[in-house]
């Protein structure tokens, strides 16, 4: 498959439509990027899109395990960077979905191999090939998050109901700063402790980061059956967080899809609680 | 009151108490500003305000949030009474108790002010409760100081 293919036939190249460069974030390590890059990588992929997803964790890569293309990759975003392959070499096509690709991690590089302008022109050729271009962040605030932020001109943090993980998104909000209009994904959230009033609320992280919420997914014992096998739980709308990382990229194409929620039956003590908490200082 | 409906209905609140560090946290990364240096701002201030009027020191919020491109400084401080604190003369340091306060007026004084912060980027800026209402229905994306990293040039 060669995703060049239909740019070569252009006579007019300056014609050519960008793409959305999208990083996937959040500072903490272990809340749910890679799962998310993937997923929502796939559910772009679904509605049709041209989406290339790249790993840009470089040293500790697991884009290619999630999505079951660990046996595919040949090359990595170094071995482009470097110029050692073409881009086209390069990208993986995905197994389930025809217009999805995965630019893959180097495993035995450090993260300071990665030149930060080389990265940022890589991003923008990509976006001339495709609809989305989403790239996951390793953890941390460092060289690796500014190489994986440098290209993109959006962002979604991912951020966990805990209290390190949402002082972890708020520190990124702020190196972000305005340019990348961060939206907001909770992952791993579990109605039925909130409603025991044992984890924070969607609306409790929420009037703090103050973000766009994009949407909610909860934790969901799914996705680890679906990351063993590689095939990303977005593939299955009939499974509830499957269907939810669809809406999630419906919003992200644009379309008006309903707020998101879990369903949290809040039950008359939880008001009674609400009330008289929400009374106190 | 309120631990007693919470047992009664077997609420363990672990929530309120992440929350509540949380905003302590924050408030701190912020300002960059350890924990005690901030009860020893929010005691200073009521230590002032309680000059002119009286407050209930119980009831009182010190938080920070950011807004475009600064961060500001939010304090709820409710007013019990406006007179002025039998007594207290502006000069007194020590405010008295509140002995037994009136029905509680349901005014509150809501100071907001830019920290000076050596943290390069932050400007000054100020907000009110109502302003921050506003922003939260709009649901605006809040601001942040002096970003990091640039970003390419958006299509
Ligand atoms: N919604 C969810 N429900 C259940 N498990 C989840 C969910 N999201 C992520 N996980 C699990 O959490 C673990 C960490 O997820 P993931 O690797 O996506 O995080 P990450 O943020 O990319 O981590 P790192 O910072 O190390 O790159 C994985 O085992 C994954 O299967
Ligand atoms: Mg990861």
């Amino acid at each position: 498959m060669q995703p060049l293919e239909h740019i070569d036939d252009v006579a007019e190249p300056a014609a050519v439509k960008l793409g959305r460069a999208i990083v996937v974030t959040s500072g903490k390590g272990g809340v749910g990027k890679t799962t998310t890059t993937a997923n929502l990588g796939t559910a772009l992929a679904q509605r049709g899109a041209r989406v290339a997803v790249i790993d840009a964790d470089v040293g500790l890569r697991n884009l290619d395990i999630v999505m079951g293309l660990e046996s595919r990759v040949r090359h990595h975003v170094l071995d482009v960077l470097e110029e050692k392959v073409s881009l086209d070499e390069a990208l993986v096509p995905d197994k389930n979905s025809a217009t999805l690709f995965l630019l893959a991690a180097a495993q035995e590089r450090e993260k300071d191999d990665v030149d930060t302008e080389k990265m940022r022109a890589l991003v923008a050729r990509l976006r001339e090939q495709f609809d989305y271009v989403l790239i996951d962040s390793p953890a941390g605030i460092e060289r690796g998050f500014q190489n994986a932020v440098v290209g993109a001109q959006e962002a979604i943090v991912v951020c966990t109901p805990e209290v390190s993980a949402v002082r972890d998104v708020d520190r990124v909000v702020g190196l972000l700063g305005n340019q990348f209009h961060p939206q907001l994904i909770i992952n791993r959230l579990r109605p039925q402790l909130v409603r025991k009033g044992k984890m924070l609320s969607v609306e409790d992280v929420n009037a703090i980061l103050r973000l766009p919420l994009l949407g909610v997914i909860a934790d969901e014992p799914e996705i680890v059956v679906t990351t063993n096998r590689g095939t990303p739980l977005a593939l299955d709308g009939t499974n509830k967080t499957g269907a939810a990382y669809q809406a999630i990229a419906a919003r992200i194409a644009g379309e008006d899809v309903p707020a998101p929620t879990v369903e949290i039956r809040e039950s008359f003590a939880d008001r009674l609680s609400a009330f008289f908490g929400g009374r106190r200082s | 009151m309120i631990d007693f409906v919470k047992r009664l209905f077997g609420q363990s609140g672990s929530s309120a108490t992440a929350k509540e560090r949380l905003r302590l946290v924050l408030l701190s990364d912020h300002l960059s500003l350890a924990p005690e240096l901030i009860d020893q701002m929010k005691h200073d201030l009521v230590e002032v305000i309680s000059r002119y009027v009286q407050v209930d020191k119980s009831k009182i919020e010190v938080g920070v949030e950011r807004q475009d491109a600064s961060v500001a400084l939010m304090a709820n401080i409710p007013i019990v009474s406006v007179h002025r604190p039998s007594g207290g003369t502006p000069t007194d340091t020590a405010s008295p108790p509140i002995a037994s306060p009136p029905a509680p007026s349901t005014a509150s004084a809501s100071v907001a002010a830019a920290p000076n912060v050596s943290s390069p980027g932050l400007d000054r800026a100020a907000g009110t409760q109502a302003q921050r209402r506003k922003r939260r229905r709009k649901g605006a994306a809040p601001g942040a100081p002096a970003p990091a990293v640039t970003p390419a040039h958006a299509t």
